[in-house]
């Protein structure tokens, strides 16, 4: 499908979105001629359905349990310290009155963070007509999903009384009414959250809709193939639903891209309206998108990269994808790079000594680690994807993505703590160390992530099917 | 399916992208046309108007984001306001925010919801599908054909116009053209 966006390639781009067809043909040839095909192996539309149905049709494989078991451990370790904090309190975190948010807020940013490159994939890319994104796009959208999913835990956990969460919401009660305060970053932080998650589920949603009927028809009979039945709503890829889906595709899509640069903006504002060295500074919006954007395609390569071994999808997810989301890290690195490199020359150049001290105290104080694991991680790692040989090896990229991951969760940690711990005043600062409940926390929801996509890899398509099929003679 | 129509089965998208123009073009009346994907140009070449979905997002997320800046507004100045170190009650660009993401909520979720109540989408739908494999490979026409009453010299029914429509499906490689109706090949295949 979207094609009525991605119609053709750069070279119709000029032409109004519904162009004829033999423009799209000439184009098409065209493109034959000066790249390569999307989908390797010269699949026919009936191949893709088989490839991509059969994972889903027969039983788990044990490097499925292998993966799943695990991941279901770390979850229920989680969950073990999720429950115990909750009975005994958050002081059993290893914050203090001077570090108030520390691997809470940390983890929150990181899986906020992540979940960007789902939207980008699914509605920025698709705004850009890029094509080979039909190949990521379903399993970068559940990406999002999960991650969402588990960022939200985090601030939720944190309140102590996490029954009471609805009281963030805006609702006539018998207090008053006393209403939510609409000024506060931390509300908007509420809407932002939640209007994400809903929007990337609908916009998911809705790209499954034509693949659970190819499921459907596919099974004939059974229960899985009557939940399929019942979730693909009687669609039957006619030509008017088709065109109205499209439509609506395109305005999603619209919808959602505005709304990923609104989101991780409104996490920024969290810090950037307050006035402490560190946070108070107009650069973070920006800076923390690009972060977003950054990390969260560095995991979608990690998990692309594991589902093309295991799942035997190489024509599907082809070096060429990999190199362009390498691409995508590389561009995002130099952009997160910059905004270092800018926010400590601001910071000296200021002449405000609070400014001042913050920076030098990052890359030189107590935690001057997590600052140069954070700079290794983020700024010099990404330099290898200079080289295409470099992007191409499964390896090379693998490691990569899983330092990024490392040195963008550092990123967070270095502004949230080390701002916190030197204040104004010597005579509020304090160290922070993490207890083992807050590293179970952590831990747990990793578990919690990965063993929701490796359900989503079991149970739904993991390609969108529709859409390849859509670009295959490209 | 109606005793009047009949389906092209085709197995490429240039295939039936041609076969519709030119079954326009000899004046015959394309029903539907079901395809495992969007083909591009394909709405065009049937003759469909473009939607106007693009107005339930546009009137609903715009009247949801004046309405929650309006509430914001209400509640922060009028219904309990709280002096914040002295900041304006009705401080306005605090509300944009808000504004904005209750607006994307708003526009999205109806857009959805009107493509499900226009495409007629449900939960639970019995599929009506003209081809088994129309979710699969395959693209298939459905072409509506007047009904002659009473006797012709093919035979009941069978006007010149089924003749037509047969012979461009043929033409443009259709690997089955039923001429009696949907049901039955439904079945065979």
């Amino acid at each position: 499908m979207a094609d009525l966006a991605l119609a053709g390639s750069a070279s119709t781009a000029t032409t109004a979105p519904i162009s004829t067809a033999p423009t799209s043909t000439a184009s098409s040839a065209a493109n034959r001629s000066l790249r390569p095909p999307l989908i390797a192996g010269g699949k026919t539309p009936s191949e893709v359905t088989a490839d991509i149905c059969q994972p889903l049709e027969r039983r788990a494989t044990p490097l499925w349990w292998a993966a799943f078991l695990p991941s279901l451990a770390l979850l229920l370790v989680g969950v073990a310290a999720v429950t115990y904090q909750i009975r005994t309190g958050i002081g059993t975190w290893g914050l203090n009155k001077t570090v108030g948010w520390a691997f809470d807020i940390t983890n929150f940013v990181f899986w906020v963070g992540i979940g960007h490159a789902g939207t980008l994939i699914s509605a920025v890319l698709f705004l850009l007509r890029q094509r080979w994104r039909t190949s990521v796009n379903r399993a970068a959208e559940a990406m999002t999903l999960f991650a969402v999913m588990c960022a939200g835990l985090f601030p939720i956990i944190h309140m102590g009384r996490p029954w009471l969460a609805f009281w963030m919401l805006p609702y006539p009660n018998a207090r008053g009414s006393l209403w939510v305060n609409f000024r506060s970053p931390l509300l908007w932080d509420v809407f932002a959250v939640s209007v994400y998650f809903t929007i990337s589920l609908v916009f998911w949603y809705l790209g499954l809709v034509p693949d659970l009927a190819t499921l459907r028809d596919r099974l004939q009979k059974g229960f899985k193939q009557r939940l399929y039945a019942f979730a693909s709503l009687g669609w039957n890829g006619s030509l008017k639903t088709w065109q109205r889906y499209e439509m609506v595709y395109l305005l999603l899509a619209g919808l959602a891209t505005p709304l990923v640069l609104s989101v991780h903006s409104i996490v920024s504002f969290d810090f950037a309206t307050s006035v402490l060295p560190g946070w108070h500074t107009t650069i973070l919006p920006p800076y923390f998108v690009a972060g977003a954007i950054f990390s969260g395609m560095s995991m979608v390569l990690t998990l692309m990269i594991i589902a093309r071994v295991t799942m035997r999808l190489k024509a599907y997810l082809t070096d060429n994808h990999i190199d362009a989301m390498a691409k995508i890290v590389l561009v995002t690195s130099m952009m997160v790079g910059f905004a270092y490199a800018t926010e400590f020359f601001t910071a000296l150049y200021s002449g405000n000594e609070y400014e001042r001290f913050a920076f030098l105290n990052r890359a030189l104080g107590p935690f001057a680690w997590s600052y140069w694991i954070m700079v290794s991680c983020n700024v010099l790692t990404p330099q290898l994807f200079w080289w295409r040989r470099m992007r191409r090896s499964l390896p090379v990229v693998f490691v990569a993505s899983i330092l990024i991951n490392i040195g963008m969760w550092f990123e967070r940690f270095v502004i949230i703590v080390i701002s916190l711990s030197r204040d104004f005043l010597p005579s509020s600062w304090a160290g922070y160390t993490p207890t083992w409940i807050e590293i179970a926390t952590l831990v747990g929801s990793f578990g919690l992530f990965f063993t929701c996509f490796l359900l989503f890899c079991r149970f739904l398509p993991m390609i969108a099917m529709a859409e390849v099929k859509g670009v295959l003679s490209s | 399916m109606s005793s009047g129509s009949m389906i092209g089965v085709f197995t490429s998208q240039e295939d039936v992208l041609a076969a519709v123009r030119r079954l326009r073009h000899e004046g015959l009346v394309i029903a539907d046309v079901q395809t495992p994907y969007a083909v591009h140009g394909l709405d065009q070449a049937a003759g469909l108007r473009r939607t106007r979905l693009g107005w339930v997002t546009g009137i609903v997320g715009l009247s949801a984001a004046v309405a929650m800046l309006g509430f914001q507004t209400w509640v922060s100045a009028a219904a309990w306001p709280i002096n914040v170190g002295g900041k304006p009650f009705a401080s306005t660009p605090a509300f944009v925010p808000v504004m904005f993401e209750v607006g994307v909520l708003a526009g999205g979720l109806a857009t959805v919801l009107a493509l499900f109540v226009v495409c007629r989408l449900y939960p639970g739908k019995q599929p009506s599908l003209v081809h088994p494999r129309v979710t699969d490979d395959r693209f298939v026409v459905l072409i509506e054909v007047p009904v002659i009453k009473g006797p012709t010299i093919k035979g009941p029914g069978a006007g010149p116009d089924r003749a037509l429509a047969a012979s461009i499906c043929r033409a443009h490689n259709a690997i089955e053209v039923s001429t009696d109706g949907v049901e039955e090949v439904a079945d065979a295949a």
